[in-house]
């Protein structure tokens, strides 16, 4: 907040306070007397008549105090502009204080899960309960309730991994996040809108569609392999370690139609998968059993 | 009627407290047995447990609310709001069939003020003993005294508390708990320690004050009199002019009427007023003058029913109304209203189902020119017993879940779950489909549905 507003802020309840001051003394000091004496101030309806007594005295107090509560409050508190309060009170640390103690709480419900192997856990119903609880509160926005993805997003419930399925890749997406880059023209960016289309042509092909334009996919593939292969590889398997998809097997992150291809090829795509900070190691390890089970890896491997 | 002239009774020696003179007669029987059978129902009914289950529980950290072997939620909130109504026509229907009955022998601050009072005749001794003990005791009798009523009096008051906080802490864990120093929340402490004052000072101290400048029904309980209300009347014809007399005197000869002013209607009034000076809003109609005035009319060798309970008209000496219009009127209201309850009672949902569609992302393509979207599914099972659910969803041609959702569900549990649903592109009508979610409980005819958006891309 700059000065000037800190002052004004400032300046404006102090007046406010005061006024209220101001008010409940100029009150007082105008009443004609201290007792309560039932003077009518004249209004009569129905044998109900409006006096004009004193404020209580209690209630006069009152008002003082809750006066000097107010100023005792700014003083203590965070209230006046850029003033900090003597207390060094703050939300930040307020809500610091609150996340330290519901991890109290609740970390022994994940800690219990944290000796057993993900792909045991992942048969383990009431872990993935609470998994799935987790899956909504911190997943689902992006991947959806049920972990199918969506436009830029991956579906999860396949077995076509960008980065990796195995249980450790899954821990080191969450823990660390992603990162996908795809640039422009693949890696060289002199090609030219026709020779892009061939390549959609190609990456068509490689997908067994019906309606490829042969000889284009043809002129295609050594442009594949100049501009593509480094990252998605000469039989475009794609890479997860540089996060790089396997463009064979008709599973598409923005869409598999050709003008999207085309569209990713001319303006490269930029993927990010945030870090899951704010889960705890053990969360972690219990949201990459319920992933793994999402994928169906459990299925094959359950029976170990 | 000629003005009747009052004189003030002897209130004793606090003239703020009232020292009520105990009694006894048919109506004072009457009041033990009602009273005494309300407190016991009180104090014992979180106690009964049926299978297993409290007859009464208010489970707040579960939103569920045990009563009588059946299950309230939160979303049943609207039928209690029917039962306040429905109690609320109760009263309006007894008073005009009986008067203000409920003051006197129902109300829980009657019931408390009773045992307070009975606790400290037991101790103080009758009202004669207690003003001489507030007016000449000596320390070592006033102390003694003193002390023990006020403890006996805090520990009823104690005993209300944990009852009280019985009903929402289970209180065959409350008392352990208590007494071993391990109550689980603060709260339940605090709300015993709330209700334990509480109770000692509405019942011990301010007693008839809470009636005469609290209670709201003392003050609109006047709109629902008639001169057909049946309430405790001084018939003044036959009482005045009143007037001490020996026994043997010659009513007629004297002049008097067959009060004879002893005063002992005024000392057994538990809010301290004198009947004779006619109908008054402090009156708790509970019959004890009535009991105190028989005594004296049979000793005295005259009629009972000096004072007795009677309409406005039998005391000017015409034919009391049985029936009043608004008897009906408010009968047949009350009787809608339980009718109404009772349908909306039996057709209670145990079974529930909500539905959100993601809000992430329209939709998903799948496979063989299908559109997938995904929902949350929430499911509640409302019975004590353990259920097997399907959930079944209905829409266009070729809809289905992508993996079927069979599950058990314990009594009164909840779960999330998400579900998939696939539709064949072509059977779409336009962007936003309606489909329906159907859960069934498998063995019973309990089901609900609930219906969501099925989102699809621009036809």
């Amino acid at each position: 907040m700059s000065s000037f507003w800190s002052i004004w802020i400032s300046a404006l309840i102090l007046i406010v306070v005061l006024g209220c001051w101001w008010l409940v003394w100029i009150v007082r000091r105008n009443q004609p007397s201290d007792r309560v004496e039932n003077r009518s101030v004249g209004h009569e309806v129905d044998g109900i008549e409006e006096l004009d007594n004193p404020l209580p005295k209690w209630w006069y107090w009152m008002f003082i105090g809750l006066i000097l509560f107010s100023l005792l409050y700014l003083a203590l508190y965070p209230g006046l502009g850029n003033y900090q309060g003597l207390l060094g009170w703050s939300q930040t640390e307020a809500w610091e204080r609150e996340m330290e103690a519901a991890r109290e709480k609740y970390g022994p419900l994940f800690a219990q899960y944290a000796d057993t192997p993900a792909p045991e856990l992942a048969h383990n119903g009431e872990a993935m309960q609470a998994a799935q609880r987790l899956f909504s509160n911190n997943c689902a926005t992006c991947h959806g309730s049920a972990g199918r993805g969506g436009y830029g997003f991956p579906n999860l419930t396949d077995d076509n991994w960008i980065w990796g399925g195995s249980v450790d890749a899954i821990k080191h997406t969450l823990t660390n996040g992603r990162q996908a880059n795809m640039p422009a023209r693949g890696i060289n960016p002199n090609l030219s809108n026709d020779q892009l289309g061939d390549i959609t042509e190609y990456v068509l092909s490689l997908n067994d569609r019906s309606d490829v334009n042969e000889a284009a996919a043809e002129r295609g593939k050594p442009l594949f392999a100049q501009a593509c292969s480094t990252c998605h590889g000469q039989n475009a398997k794609g890479n997860q370690n540089m996060g790089a998809p396997n463009l064979t097997n008709d599973t598409w992150l923005y869409g598999g139609d050709r003008g999207t291809i085309m569209e990713t090829l001319q303006y490269g795509r930029n993927g990010h998968m945030p870090a899951q900070k704010q889960l705890s190691e053990d969360q972690i390890h219990l949201m990459a059993a319920y992933v793994y089970r999402l994928s169906g890896q459990h299925r094959e491997k359950g029976a170990e | 009627m000629s003005d009747i002239p009052v004189r003030q009774v002897d209130a004793g020696p606090n003239p703020d407290r009232i020292y009520v003179r105990s009694t006894t007669g048919f109506y004072q029987k009457l009041r033990t047995v009602t009273l005494w059978t309300l407190m016991g129902l009180y104090f014992a009914a979180c106690w009964i447990q049926i299978n297993g289950r409290p007859l009464v529980h208010f489970d707040l950290p579960e939103r569920q609310f045990h009563l009588l072997g059946t299950t309230f939620w939160p979303q049943d909130f609207f039928i209690l709001t029917l039962l306040l109504i429905i109690a609320a026509f109760g009263l309006f229907f007894v008073t005009t069939l009986f008067g203000r009955i409920w003051c006197g022998f129902t109300c829980p601050q009657t019931a408390w003020t009773f045992i307070f009072m009975w606790v400290e005749e037991k101790v103080e001794g009758s009202r004669n003993q207690r003003m001489k003990l507030d007016r000449k005791g000596s320390l070592s009798q006033w102390l003694p005294r003193k002390v023990l009523k006020h403890a006996l009096w805090l520990g009823i008051g104690f005993w209300t508390g944990v009852t009280f906080v019985g009903y929402f802490y289970p209180i065959r864990e409350l008392v352990p708990d208590l007494f071993t120093f391990s109550v689980t929340t603060g709260w339940a402490v605090f709300w015993i320690g709330f209700f334990s004052v509480a109770t000692y000072l509405n019942a011990g101290w301010m007693r008839e004050k809470v009636c005469l400048y609290v209670c709201p029904y003392a003050r609109f309980q006047s709109v629902m009199f008639s001169p057909d209300t049946r309430t405790v009347t001084y018939d003044a014809n036959r009482g005045e002019p009143r007037g001490p007399r020996r026994k043997d005197t010659d009513r007629a000869e004297a002049g008097l009427g067959d009060c004879i002013d002893c005063s002992i209607c005024v000392q057994v009034c538990p809010t301290g007023i004198d009947i004779r000076n006619g109908m008054q809003y402090e009156c708790l109609d509970c019959g004890l003058c009535v009991d105190a005035c028989n005594q004296v009319m049979d000793r005295m060798g005259y009629d009972r029913g000096l004072i007795r309970y009677a309409t406005e008209r039998e005391v000017e000496g015409q034919p009391r109304r049985r029936f009043q219009p608004r008897t009906l009127g408010y009968g047949v209201a009350m009787a809608l209203l339980l009718g109404t309850m009772a349908v909306l009672l039996m057709q209670r949902d145990t079974l529930d189902i909500e539905v959100t569609r993601d809000r992430g992302g329209l939709y998903q393509t799948g496979p063989n020119a299908t559109i997938e979207n995904s929902y949350s599914l929430k499911l509640s099972n409302r019975t004590n017993q353990t259920r097997e659910l399907s959930v079944r969803v209905a829409g266009p041609e070729g809809t289905h879940l992508l993996e079927p959702i069979a599950m058990e569900l314990g009594p009164l549990d909840t779960r999330s779950l998400p579900a998939v649903v696939r539709i064949p592109q072509r059977e779409l009508e336009g962007m936003s489909t309606p489909v329906t979610f159907e859960v069934i409980a498998e063995g019973s005819e309990a089901r609900n549905s609930a219906e969501a958006p099925f989102i699809g891309p621009r036809p």
